[in-house]
């Protein structure tokens, strides 16, 4: 098998689902003959036909309520929502709805619904088409957030959202849909929601990033290496639950912690994972937890998107000031 | 104010309780069970909606949505309904909930912030009620699609006011129940005012029905308060869509006697006159009553019967729904996940340490 790309992966991932599970419905804006704008979704209008692979109207709210109108008749529907940015006609539905129907009929109607969502920068795309607004959805609860940052990572965990029985908020770090190649497995494997993956192991600093920040992570861990400075990486993965267990052991062992993500500062992840960090490990700290983030201003237009998203320099800046506390 | 009535709609049983020709032929081939049954559950939802309103009053229930004046609609409606089919209704429809056999000790605990309410029992498909207005129609479509793909033959029906006609989910929902065809009955009570704000501001068009139109599929407008109206009306439009024909939209135009919810004052926004003439003529339950008496089929006494066996039913409802034993702190956690997480968990046992 040749290595694949992220892409690649997540349109095996669908593959695999369709092929097994007869409830299984893909519906989405141009994921039908279009294959999806990324080409996620390639090949499998025609492979599965009209009714499994489904081109709908322009709606993400309408995408949305119908796959939970569908959940509760007891199909499976994996929605896609274009771009993250574009999502927000549908954080009623999320909210009101999708995030609570469980809890709401007393288990009667889980929505159990994926919503596939490409997010985050660095792809030169137009307005609106890079936000990484994963915090408004894991304040929610009701609903589990993950992200991979691997191709590995991106089928198992989409196999593993489209078995779950809960909604799940899938994200797709665009970044990084044909960035990094490897080899997945072939059929149905998954990848658990709620652990996170650690990426190096590393004494001094742990470096806590997600998504299309995980690359960058550990490039600059890599630099800080040489500089002497032994940093473990950790890949979130999944947003919401968080694998507090994994960041607080590492935290432990290295005395100090870093948060790097391309969402805003302000209420980020960032600030929950500190929290957790204060809460288990505050005596381990040697040095404040530290936060590399995107900026409290709206996600620019992709001309100034390099210095709004944190990079390789930034993150290595940080870790040396994080050292030197 | 509520625009010309009467205009395109649809009208069996007039308001002195005559039967229109079109409905004479209805009514032949319905049976006296039937025909007894409307007004009997017309009767019972009245009664209880009347005892919501004073247990609100006593501190007993908390807000209440009261439905007074829209029986028929809800009535009529559910009547043509089988158990198989889904009901997505919004927070006014008791009335179609309880047609549909949602236990009254349910919808008494709903009004009670209990969550135990909002859950039907196994073999009824209604979904609680939604408060945020028109988001319950695209799962109404959904689910109706879901049986299309999978060849069953159950159908969606999702219930709404005129106001949820301006929500954007309205429309979403009527557009993709049209491109996909999908077995689901839109059915709106324009009861003419969202809250306060009468239907001449919602929409500029003379009818809900007639927004059908630019989706291609039909829109019926109904008289609301003529029950055996509304049966026939959706029972055409489910059997349509058991056919394969696609979606309905149905308005229902009606009243609602009483204010929004028992926090609100209709006295604020509605000419008294308005509000008499509803109540005095055109009340659905009191010209059902005048077509039965004129058919013989309204024996005094079975209806002295019925109505005591209403209260009964009643006080039993709501003995039951104060008895159930209080759901611990902790239950907030019980059905969010099919597996909590180790936070989730944590917080759980977190809450229960607090009883």
């Amino acid at each position: 098998m040749s290595p694949s790309t992220m892409v690649q992966a997540i349109q095996s991932g669908l593959y695999e689902a369709l092929a097994q599970h007869d409830e299984v419905i893909v519906l989405g804006e141009d994921v039908g003959k279009n294959g999806g704008v990324f080409r996620a979704t390639e090949g499998l209008w025609a492979q599965f036909g009209d009714e499994r692979v489904i081109d709908t109207p322009l709606s993400e709210a309408a995408i949305i309520g119908a796959s939970i109108g569908m959940a509760i008749n007891g199909l499976k529907p994996v929605a896609e929502i274009q771009f993250m940015g574009f999502i927000y006609p549908a954080m009623e539905q999320i909210v009101t709805h999708m995030a609570r129907l469980r809890t709401r009929t007393q288990g009667a109607y889980p929505a159990t619904v994926v919503v596939r969502v490409p997010y985050g920068g660095g792809i030169r795309a137009p307005e609106l088409h890079c936000d990484s607004t994963e915090s408004l959805f894991t304040h929610i609860p009701g609903i589990k957030v993950v992200t991979p940052s691997t191709p590995k990572d991106a089928k198992g965990l989409l196999l593993a959202a489209i078995r779950d029985p809960d909604p799940v908020l899938f994200l797709e770090p665009m970044q990084l849909y044909r960035s990094i190649k490897e080899e997945i497995p072939a059929g149905w494997y998954e990848i658990p929601i709620g652990e996170a993956r650690r990426v190096c192991e590393g004494d001094d600093l742990t470096l806590i990033s997600w998504g299309t920040m995980v690359p960058v992570t550990e490039a600059a861990a890599k630099q800080a290496l040489q500089l002497g400075i032994s940093c473990e990486v950790i890949d979130l993965r999944s947003l919401s639950p968080i694998d507090e267990e994994t960041i607080i052991q590492s935290v432990k062992k290295t005395g100090r912690a870093m948060i790097i993500h391309e969402a805003p500062k302000t209420a980020g992840l960032g600030a929950e994972i500190t929290s957790i960090i204060n809460e288990q490990a505050f005596l381990y700290l040697e040095a404040p937890v530290k936060r590399v983030t995107g900026y409290d201003a709206p996600v620019p237009m992709y001309a100034l998107e390099d210095t709004y998203r944190p990079h390789q320099e930034r993150v290595l800046k940080a870790i040396q000031e994080v050292m030197s506390f | 104010m509520l625009g010309q009535l009467e205009k395109d709609w649809i009208q069996y049983v007039s308001i002195e309780g005559q039967l229109t020709e079109a409905g004479a032929a209805i009514w032949e081939e319905m049976s006296d069970r039937d025909k007894k049954q409307f007004y009997q559950w017309m009767v019972y939802i009245r009664s209880f909606d009347r005892r919501a309103i004073l247990l609100q009053r006593q501190g007993r229930i908390g807000t209440y949505a009261p439905l007074e004046g829209q029986e028929a609609a809800q009535v009529g409606s559910a009547y043509a309904l089988t158990a198989q089919d889904f009901v997505f209704p919004s927070y006014r429809e008791h009335g179609v909930a309880l047609v549909q056999g949602m236990p009254l000790t349910q919808i008494f605990l709903y009004w009670m912030g209990r969550v135990e309410g909002c859950k039907a029992p196994t073999d009824v498909r209604v979904l609680p009620p939604a408060v945020p207005i028109a988001t319950q129609i695209p799962h109404a479509v959904g689910a109706a699609w879901a049986s299309k793909l999978k060849k069953e033959k159950e159908i969606a029906i999702a219930y709404f006011g005129d106001g949820a006609t301006s929500e954007g989910d309205f429309h979403e929902a009527c557009n993709f129940s049209g491109v996909f065809q999908v077995p689901v009955i839109l059915f709106c009570q324009n009861n003419g005012y969202a809250i306060s704000v009468p239907f001449s501001r919602q929409s500029a068009s003379e009818t809900v029905a007639e927004k059908a139109k630019a989706y291609n599929f039909p829109g019926y407008r109904v008289d609301g308060n003529d029950v055996l109206a509304v049966y026939d009306v959706t029972k055409r439009a489910i059997e349509r869509a058991r056919r394969g024909e696609g979606p309905t939209l149905i308005e229902a135009v009606t009243y609602r006697k009483g204010s929004h919810t028992t926090a609100d004052d209709a006295r604020r926004y509605r000419p008294q006159a308005e509000v008499d003439e509803w109540i005095k003529e055109r009340d659905p339950i009191a010209r059902y009553r005048k077509l039965l008496v004129l058919d013989g089929l309204l024996d005094e006494r079975e209806d002295e019967d019925w109505r005591k066996e209403c209260d009964e039913k009643i006080d039993q409802a709501i003995r039951e729904a104060e008895s159930l034993t209080p759901l611990p702190p902790e239950h907030v956690f019980t059905h969010l996940f099919a597996q909590l997480s180790k936070q989730e968990k944590a917080q759980q046992a977190e809450l229960r340490e607090e009883r």
